[in-house]
């Protein structure tokens, strides 16, 4: 698969030599699904903001498509690397749900009625259409986050990048979130996410990059991961509850598997159970 | 009881729909109770009439019968509800103010006018109670997430409330801050016997911490109970954590789990209980 982004050895500070970054290398492949988590403070907000040049490193270089971002303007990288900030009012600020997302294609000069067409298809997709001509502002908070990715999608990037997409959303708008990012997959798209919510990334993702104190500590399959407490104490995550489940009765000695699948557990547990009788 | 609610309707001026219907609710001391419920539901309206906020400061018609610590948010000016509901939001940023900790959590009670003595005596104690002493001197923003949340917590328990309300207390923490902020709530709760209301979509983090689980929709509360009947009646509504979706498995299977709480582990120990005293009545239906 061909690689969309990579990060070589970068660093950053916000203030000088307070080092934020620490020499951070990451290469993004075409059609991931990545999470990005560690603890508050870890970076990892700071890292994504390089995925579309807001950012430009102190030392080290990021490559969109073997691009350096600091030879890309934000419109030349935005249009590989569309980022969805964690509150959709950083980036909401015209007068009508339309023109929201109309805003970027406008930018980046397409003609009206391409422009007409992609808005309809993004808030259509977002279930935003009937709130057309409304302000930003009379939305719902899962409704201005379902806006702002809606703005993002409308100029179809090929990456897809999302803060903290499912903080604060009940489980109905999560579900729905959970829905169009899978769909997005199927489209083609490469997305990455940075959240805290591990039950999500289970289901969904394919690899997290783990992130500790501006250094990426590890970086591999979700189950992988989970299933290494030092590790996870040091991100400070908490490892799934069907990891606890299993992990608690294993050190009790009912050696169990991870009880993902409930169907093969429970019939597990019974197997013990009977046997026990 | 510290909360009691009685036939309470409200609607926001302007609007002719009811926000909330029929709220009969009734909190007490060392309760620890989780509100749930999709966006829209109420639950924050709900949160707003506690704290007075509705209708001293949103306006709009308050119906029924409403004693919080003994006042009635509709006679009372918003800062004196506030010496009984504390408040903490979702985003510690909102409330904080100030260029030190320590400024910051002195802040209400200089603004409840209450004596320097007094001020400085109960500054003290819950920095120290919050483990913030060290931090005292810093300013808010260089701070975590998790050390902003707790200044926020700190700064509402300073005015020694009897109510206290959390709105998604942990959405922007990472999974140990936030068992971390919630272990401490619960400790408070019951040490200082306040009435706390959780809100908060993270329940596989949450749901231990309660006994009682309200269920709000469309601005009626349907359910009020156990944390388990909650989430078997409500979970379209509000999810399942892994831990309910087993639980619900078992029960067809004819296992009864009788689990201290709903962590994964207090749930995989009652487990172990049945299977260690050799139940043999398996799935016998």
């Amino acid at each position: 698969m061909s690689e969309v982004i990579r990060v070589e050895d970068l660093y950053f500070e916000y203030t000088e030599g307070v080092q934020v970054l620490k020499g951070i290398n990451l290469s993004i492949r075409a059609g991931e699904f990545i999470a990005i988590m560690g603890e508050n403070g870890a970076g990892k907000t700071t890292l994504i903001k390089h995925f579309n040049g807001v950012l430009k490193p102190i030392r080290g270089r990021v490559l969109l498509k073997g691009k350096d971002t600091r030879h890309l303007s934000v419109a030349e990288a935005s249009k590989i690397v569309g980022l969805v900030f964690q509150n959709p009012d950083h980036q909401l600020f015209n007068e009508t749900v339309y023109d929201e997302v109309a805003f970027a294609l406008r930018n980046f000069g397409y003609p009206e009625d391409i422009i007409e067409r992609r808005v309809e298809w993004a808030l259509k997709l977002m279930e935003l259409y009937k709130y057309k001509d409304r302000s930003p502002y009379t939305l719902s908070v899962g409704e201005r986050k379902r806006l702002a990715i809606a703005a993002v999608l409308a100029y179809d990037p090929e990456v897809l990048v999302l803060d903290e997409p499912t903080a604060g959303q009940d489980y109905v708008q999560k579900e729905k979130i959970s829905e169009t990012l899978n769909l997005l997959r199927t489209l083609g798209k490469t997305i990455v996410i940075v959240t805290h919510d591990v039950e999500f990334v289970v289901e969904h993702v394919n690899r997290i990059v783990l992130m500790s104190s501006g250094r990426i500590i590890a970086s591999g399959p979700p189950l992988e991961l989970f299933r290494n407490p030092a590790l996870l104490r040091e991100a400070r995550l908490l490892p799934p509850q069907a990891v606890r489940f299993s992990r608690f009765l294993t050190s009790r000695g009912v050696p169990i598997k991870d009880c993902f699948n409930i169907d093969a557990c429970v019939q597990e547990l019974l197997g013990g159970l009977r046997g026990g009788s | 009881m510290l909360v009691e609610l009685e036939g309470v309707y409200y609607r926001y001026p302007d609007s002719s729909d009811w926000v909330l219907k029929n709220i009969n609710f009734k909190a007490g001391e060392g309760e620890f109770i989780l509100i749930l419920g999709p966006s829209g539901c109420g639950k924050s309206t709900l949160a707003r009439v506690l704290n007075g906020l509705i209708p001293n400061f949103y306006g709009g018609l308050l119906d029924g019968k409403i004693n919080i610590v003994g006042n009635d948010p509709r006679k009372v000016p918003t800062y004196e509800m506030s010496r009984h509901v504390g408040f903490v939001f979702q985003n510690p940023e909102n409330q904080l103010f100030f260029t030190n900790v320590e400024r910051e959590v002195a802040f209400g009670l200089e603004n409840l006018g209450y004596p320097p003595d007094e001020i400085r005596r109960r500054v003290l104690k819950v920095l120290e109670e919050y483990d913030l002493m060290e931090l005292r001197e810093k300013s808010p923003f260089e701070l975590s997430g998790g050390q902003q949340q707790k200044v926020a917590l700190a700064s509402v328990m300073a005015l020694e409330p009897r109510v206290l309300i959390l709105d998604e207390p942990t959405a922007n923490l990472d999974p140990l801050s936030a068992l971390k902020v919630l272990g401490l709530v619960k400790k408070k709760t019951l040490e200082s016997k306040l009435a706390t209301l959780v809100i908060e979509h993270r329940l596989e983090i949450v749901l231990p911490f309660a006994e009682r689980v309200v269920v709000m929709a469309e601005g009626e509360i349907v359910y009020d109970g156990d944390p388990l009947g909650a989430l078997e009646r409500y979970g379209y509504l509000t999810g399942k954590p892994f831990i309910i979706r087993l639980i619900e498995r078992l029960e067809k299977e004819g296992i009864q789990l009788k689990a201290k709480s709903l962590s994964p582990e207090d749930v995989a120990a009652s487990l172990l209980d049945i299977l260690e005293r050799g139940v043999t009545r398996v799935g016998g239906n």
